[in-house]
């Protein structure tokens, strides 16, 4: 008997259900539970969801900008870069290459991140208005590591990805993608720690800054 | 050493005492009651109703969900692996190593590691264990055990890290906390990209999707789970979750309850390995399902135990770890949390004084997510060490006696008398007793007040003016 089996046996002898194995009834009503996948009480969330967004982003350190168009977002990325003196290369996402980069003087590889990156530049696979956070559906194009090995992480973010709750992004994602991709990582800011002497010290080991592209078309 | 004796150690402590009193004003206490007042205190605590309610449909068919969990992580091309015990779980993963050729492991926060001594494990087989959370990374310098389980190294100060970081980074020493956060985080990356195996713990575990969760705030977890070639996440057999949905209730509590965030930096799901096509992700993905004495409390009259999310805010709001710290309660899990725990996992008689560690003021059954009823499983686990005679002596021959004379009502009514006016004589004339006999301890620090009237409730409550008859 295996280690599995001795453990599963050991929780069912304990709540007296009897058996070594879950009955078809038990396992039926884990089904129709995961089928509903009921939500819980959500908070209550203003309906400028935008704005709502903006002001949770900030409040986590994040710093927010919104652009009209896609178009518009290479020279937006170079403004912020410029005006806080930050290096102008650095790596992007694959799926954002349609981006005309090069143009605004900016020299961004599309590929996963390295230890040299200064500077990662992602989408979003959607954005939670709740707590002012980015979700991020990692993938052949939309590598993980892209927002957290760079010092400086910028994502660019359509408005009509943003959602009020995180129950909402995950109806998306069972939508969108059928099954959860490798990572999915919720990024509330830039990385920090409170380690030493109860001190808050933003980068810790990812980004030291969290800038927010919003596309509002 | 027992909980009375390191009590006293960190008492006596008084750099100690200066880091907890930091930890007290500026704690997490008011971080956490302004999340709340901000978030609705009724949306709160309807929110702790279904929090707990969440745990137990888990924890009722624990079994069901663990299947289905496993079933689903295997088709996304984990591996799972269950483990009775403690040096099961070592076995198994010292054995991934073996296989895969690890010489050097990353490990962000896991409390079950601390149980099972993973550290110790992976280092007699030759293979080098790194602590990346900043705090872990700082007792692992220090050669120490955590004392907060959300804040591992809160009982040292600035001053004591900049002399360990001095002592191992062979670099100047520093006492800015930024530079030295930048210090320990470039010596650190260094280790992220060279590291063969990241171990994760994992703060939840989801059934629907086969993915295990973690919550951090330093990012160091995201680098554990996405560099390294092969990533094991090792944790608890009672972490498995329903749903996507129900991970989502549970992470608003979680994060207020444990810093007061409404959300940590960084919440990550990992399902089974990188795909074909992934340009990131490790190559081999295996979780270590670990039993190490939960079962024993499935099923029973410590259950509610189990669905425990690791916040700590029991420790938080417990006025005797917020005097004493968390090295004091002697294994991985401190607070009132720990006080339940230990005892069940290590064995009632090696914990003895565990379950007395605490005034049942109630603080942190108020403060638990979960709503799990803490000071009630204290209680039941001293009723069990009556029951089993695991009671110093001295103590249960006193309760004997007592009993013995308080079934003979006028043997006790002449024993009380007796010692009501002995107690009047030694107040002396201003009524208060210095030393009292068989509680010289108690009165170290203060007066007892002597019964003045030098009667017995008794004998007073016998003589009160009869009340007036009211008419009806």
């Amino acid at each position: 008997m295996s280690s599995r089996e001795r453990i599963l046996e050991r929780i069912r002898k304990a709540q007296g259900r009897g058996g070594s194995k879950p009955s078809g009834a038990e396992l039926e009503a884990v089904e129709t539970y995961l089928r509903a996948h009921p939500r819980g009480t959500l908070p209550k969330v203003e309906a400028d969801l935008v704005a709502r967004f903006r002001a949770r982003a900030e409040a986590t350190q994040c710093t927010t900008e919104e652009v009209t168009a896609k178009a518009e977002v290479p020279a937006a990325v170079a403004r912020y870069l410029k005006s806080s003196d930050l290096p102008l290369a650095g790596c992007v996402w694959p799926q954002l290459d349609d981006l005309d980069w090069k143009g605004a003087g900016l020299a961004l590889e599309p590929r996963a991140a390295n230890s040299q990156d200064a500077v990662g530049v992602t989408g979003a696979f959607a954005a939670i208005a709740e707590t002012g956070t980015l979700m991020f559906a990692s993938g052949p194009d939309t590598p993980a590591a892209v927002s957290l090995l760079p010092e400086t992480h910028v994502a660019v973010v359509s408005a009509r990805r943003i959602v009020a709750h995180m129950e909402e992004a995950w109806d998306l994602a069972r939508a969108e993608l059928g099954q959860l991709p490798r990572a999915i990582n919720f990024v509330s800011g830039p990385s920090r720690t409170a380690d030493i002497d109860q001190t808050i010290v933003l980068g810790a080991h990812g980004p030291y800054r969290v800038h927010i592209v919003l596309v509002r078309s | 050493m027992h909980f009375k004796a390191r009590a006293s150690a960190a008492l006596a402590d008084a750099t100690l005492q200066a880091n907890l009193r930091k930890f007290q004003s500026a704690g997490f206490t008011a971080l956490r009651a302004k999340a709340v007042a901000e978030f609705g205190p009724e949306l709160f605590e309807a929110l702790r109703g279904e929090g707990a309610a969440i745990r137990d449909r888990s924890l009722e068919s624990l079994d069901a969900w663990l299947d289905r969990f496993e079933a689903e992580a295997v088709r996304r091309g984990a591996t799972v692996l269950f483990a009775e015990t403690r040096a099961e779980a070592c076995e198994l993963l010292v054995e991934i190593c073996r296989r895969h050729g690890v010489r050097k492991a990353i490990k962000s926060k896991s409390m079950l590691s601390e149980e099972a001594g993973v550290n110790e494990a992976l280092a007699a087989n030759g293979i080098t264990p790194i602590e990346t959370d900043l705090g872990e990374y700082i007792l692992q310098l220090a050669g120490e055990p955590p004392s907060h389980i959300i804040a591992p190294a809160l009982h040292k100060s600035k001053d004591e890290v900049a002399d360990l970081f001095q002592a191992h980074h062979h670099a100047p020493r520093k006492d800015d906390i930024p530079r030295m956060t930048r210090e320990a985080r470039e010596v650190l990356r260094g280790h992220f990209l060279s590291a063969d195996l990241g171990i994760s713990g994992g703060n939840f575990l989801i059934a629907e999707t086969g993915s295990g969760v973690i919550v951090t705030n330093e990012g160091n977890g995201r680098m554990v789970t996405t560099l390294p070639r092969v990533h094991v996440c090792i944790t608890g057999i009672e972490k498995v979750l329903p749903t996507l949905e129900d991970f989502s209730t549970l992470l608003r509590l979680l994060t207020r309850s444990a810093t007061g965030q409404a959300i940590s930096n960084y919440v990550s799901l990992f399902t089974g390995p990188r795909g074909r096509q992934d340009r990131d992700g490790p190559e081999h993905m295996v979780f270590i399902l670990v039993d190490a004495g939960r079962t024993h409390l499935v099923g029973g009259d410590m259950q509610e135990m189990l669905r425990c999310i690791r916040c700590g805010a029991c420790m938080n709001h417990c006025p005797v770890y917020r005097a004493v710290g968390g090295h004091s309660y002697g294994w991985v899990y401190p607070g009132p949390m720990g006080s339940v725990l230990t005892p069940s996992y290590v064995g009632l008689a090696n914990a003895l004084d565990l379950p007395h560690a605490a005034t049942l003021c109630g603080a942190c059954s108020v403060a638990c997510p979960v709503k799990i009823p803490l000071p009630e499983l204290l209680r039941k686990l001293r009723e069990k060490q009556v029951n089993r005679g695991l009671r110093p002596w001295r103590e249960m021959a006193a309760v004997r006696l007592w009993s013995w004379t308080a079934r003979r009502p006028r043997l006790y009514a002449l024993a009380t008398a007796i010692a009501v006016r002995l107690l009047r004589l030694l107040g002396g004339r201003d009524g208060m007793i210095a030393a009292l006999p068989f509680g010289r301890e108690w009165t170290r620090g203060r007066f007892f007040p002597a019964p003045k009237s030098g009667r017995t409730f008794r004998s007073l409550y016998a003589s009160r003016p009869t009340p007036a008859l009211r008419k009806p």
